[in-house]
């Protein structure tokens, strides 16, 4: 596979505020063509490595490229064919759909901008809005008019952070099916999120935590990534049950989830020996396939382990 | 609720900066830099008689208060440019046969022309003048000639008040407020221009586009020069029909020099906002630069007044020069090369506050 097949080509990216090191030494290759999932728990450096890729922040260290061009030298050109959208909604509350999207095409020379300001409206369905105040759009609409925003100049990256945060099912949904739309007609998408659903419709995933990249890969790599053996409980008293669970050798980690338990561990026969030693005829034990989450969780806790 | 207001201004320390600073320099301003009782005006001697009357009347007023002797010239045309230009705030014409006249006891003549554009600079001093004569030839006029105090005094003075022959303190005040309201808005709206971007998180989406940072300063300085010279014609339009403030130089002039003005103003208020952190900040950083303008320019208490110290500050703010350029204009009818010696601070404020505002820009987060 040739360089220019990678969107993303970065190896030892790091940066530092003060004395602390928020992105450390990270490697991520990202295919054209690829939606890549960024995971990660709040505070583990996401935004600031996107803000790398895209000539916000310059490394302190590593090296590598952004769509052919290096990260630390080419900023201007990266510039011009990436699309950013901020983890906070950043555009002008007190200008109309229609006058933010103008202004963001008049700055990237888009040619023909009227036409290109049509198209963008119509094809996110905010044409019958086009007049209406940024600041007055509900979460959803925000994204849309943010995601119309970022595309307008055609760019050849999407760097997404936390796009769906604060965003309804449904919108959520829809927003996905655009970004595989999208992708499909040849679009590389870098997306953030807490949602392991969106996590489980990207092609490639990597999963940060303390500035640290823990794993990555396609879904069935990363959940093979950590060898854990996860079991689910039902039946009363899961409160008490839990606190029995935690701390006994074997069980890394008790989770709730609604009416179960998640209880997990990477050896399978000393998880067995603990559950067994709680185990009553009033609840059920089933052994389940350990999810994203329970993997992820699982990372976090040995990364705590390793960094914090 | 009170704590956290307190928790909070001691996080921000520039607030907190200029909450002490600017009661310290409003203190430092009117408690010691302003005097309405301006002394050690420059003063030109045009002296056409040389005799020794004529030199003990020149000593006198060299040795008084109000007036600093900064040149002595013969030379007509030379006296009306000191005082066009400003260099001098009056000039004292001694006639020829001033010693012969007073010896004959003819109480002659000597004309004092005064720089009035403001007449609260030359008041006090205009008023001392007579007093200084009764008292000038004490000793010099011995014999018969002593009955002379007895009468008005001995010298008659003419004072001739150029350029705002009646003492109309608006002609003054109304050119003058064009550069404090210029100083005022100007600043404070650029300042806001970007901070305003940095607190609303458009700043991150801006920096991300390839928009240059000279596109972005421009972009934020260009409609308010627009503003500025609204704000420039309705002053002027009030200056002209309520006030009714002579304009007897070129309001082409003029204009062109608001032009340099505002630009520097604005640029102030860019260096402002690419320093401050939050909107706060911004307007107390404006506020900061908007007191000496108005106090310490010539504004509201005359220039000469002042300490030198309070001098050299003022000398460095682009509004000090900006109203001598429109008062020059607007009253004395002064054109580019009275001004000149205004221009060259103006540019030269203007060129470090670009500097230091692109320079301050950064076009990352970094
Ligand atoms: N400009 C900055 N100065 C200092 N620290 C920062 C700055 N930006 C981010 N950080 C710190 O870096 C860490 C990672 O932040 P961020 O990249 O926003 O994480 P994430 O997006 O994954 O939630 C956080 O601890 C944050 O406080
Ligand atoms: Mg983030």
């Amino acid at each position: 596979m040739s360089a220019t097949d990678f969107a993303i080509d970065v190896t030892g990216i790091t940066k530092r505020f003060g004395p602390k090191t928020v992105v450390n030494a990270i490697d991520l290759q990202v295919r054209r063509g690829e939606i890549y999932g960024f995971l990660g728990p709040n505070g583990s450096g996401k935004t600031t490595f996107i803000r790398m890729l895209c000539g916000l922040l310059t490394p302190d260290g590593g090296s590598g490229t952004c769509l052919g061009y290096d990260v630390r030298t080419q900023q201007a050109e990266i510039k011009c064919h990436v699309g950013y959208m901020t983890q906070k909604f950043s555009y002008y509350e007190d200008l109309s759909i229609r006058e933010n999207l103008d202004f963001i095409a008049r700055i990237y020379d888009v040619p023909d901008r009227a036409a290109a300001v049509e198209r963008s409206l119509v094809r996110l369905g905010l044409q019958n809005r086009s007049a209406q105040l940024a600041g007055q759009l509900s979460g959803g609409w925000k994204q849309r008019l943010a995601l119309a925003a970022c595309l307008i100049h055609s760019p050849q990256l999407l760097l997404l952070d936390e796009p769906t945060a604060g965003v309804d099912p449904k919108a959520r949904r829809e927003f996905w099916d655009e970004i595989h739309q999208l992708a499909a007609d040849g679009l590389t998408v870098l997306i953030t999120t807490h949602y392991m659903d969106e996590a489980e419709r990207c092609h490639r995933l990597a999963y940060l935590a303390y500035g640290n990249l823990l794993t990555r890969g396609t879904l069935t790599e990363v959940l093979q990534s950590v060898k854990l053996t996860t079991w689910t409980v039902t039946g009363p008293a899961l409160r008490d049950l839990a606190a029995a669970l935690r701390g006994r050798d074997g069980v890394e980690q008790v989770v709730a989830f609604g009416n179960t338990l998640h209880v997990s561990g990477r050896d399978p026969a000393r998880l067995e020996t603990a559950i067994a030693a709680v185990r009553t005829p009033n609840h059920e034990w089933t052994r389940i396939r350990s999810g994203l989450e329970d993997v992820f969780i699982s990372l976090m806790d040995g990364a705590k382990d390793n960094f914090a | 609720m009170v704590l956290k207001e307190f928790i909070q201004m001691k996080r921000d320390r520039v607030t907190f900066g200029m909450m002490v600073g600017i009661p310290l320099m409003q203190l430092m301003m009117f408690g010691f830099a302003i005097n309405s009782d301006p002394r050690h005006l420059p003063t030109a001697v045009l002296a056409a008689d040389q005799g020794p009357f004529a030199r003990t009347f020149i000593q006198a007023l060299r040795t008084s208060d109000y007036f600093a002797l900064v040149r002595e010239t013969n030379s007509e045309a030379e006296a009306q440019r000191l005082l066009q230009v400003g260099d001098v705030q009056f000039v004292v014409n001694i006639p020829a046969d001033f010693s012969r006249q007073l010896l004959r006891g003819e109480r002659p003549s000597v004309l004092i022309e005064a720089d009035a554009t403001d007449p609260a600079a030359t008041g006090p001093a205009l008023a001392a003048v007579n007093a200084l004569a009764g008292s000038i030839f004490n000793r010099d006029l011995p014999g018969p000639l002593a009955r002379l105090h007895a009468k008005a005094g001995p010298v008659d003075f003419l004072i001739h008040a150029h350029y705002n022959p009646e003492n109309i303190t608006q002609y003054n005040v109304v050119p003058g407020l064009m550069g404090v309201v210029l100083t005022m808005t100007m600043v404070i709206i650029t300042g806001l221009a970007i901070t305003r971007e940095r607190e609303r998180g458009t700043m991150e989406n801006l920096l991300a586009t390839p928009v240059r940072p000279f596109e972005v300063m421009v972009g934020k300085i260009l409609p308010y020069i627009a503003v500025g010279y609204i704000q420039v014609s309705l002053i002027l339009l009030a200056a002209h029909f309520i006030f009714h403030v002579p304009m007897v130089g070129s309001l082409l002039l003029l204009y062109a020099m608001a032009l340099l003005f505002i630009a520097a103003n604005l640029a102030v208020g860019i260096t402002f906002s690419t320093l401050a952190k939050n909107q706060l900040q911004a307007v107390q950083m404006a506020f900061f630069f908007f007191l000496p303008s108005i106090l310490l320019s010539g504004f509201m208490f005359p220039f000469r007044g002042m300490p030198p110290w309070a001098q050299a500050i003022g000398s460095c703010l682009p509004n000090t020069h900006f109203l001598r350029i429109v008062r020059g204009i607007l009253l004395k009818g002064n054109g580019l090369a009275e001004i000149a010696p205004e221009i060259w601070p103006l540019l030269l404020f203007l060129a470090v506050a670009m500097t230091i505002g692109v320079t301050r820009y950064r076009q990352t987060l970094d």
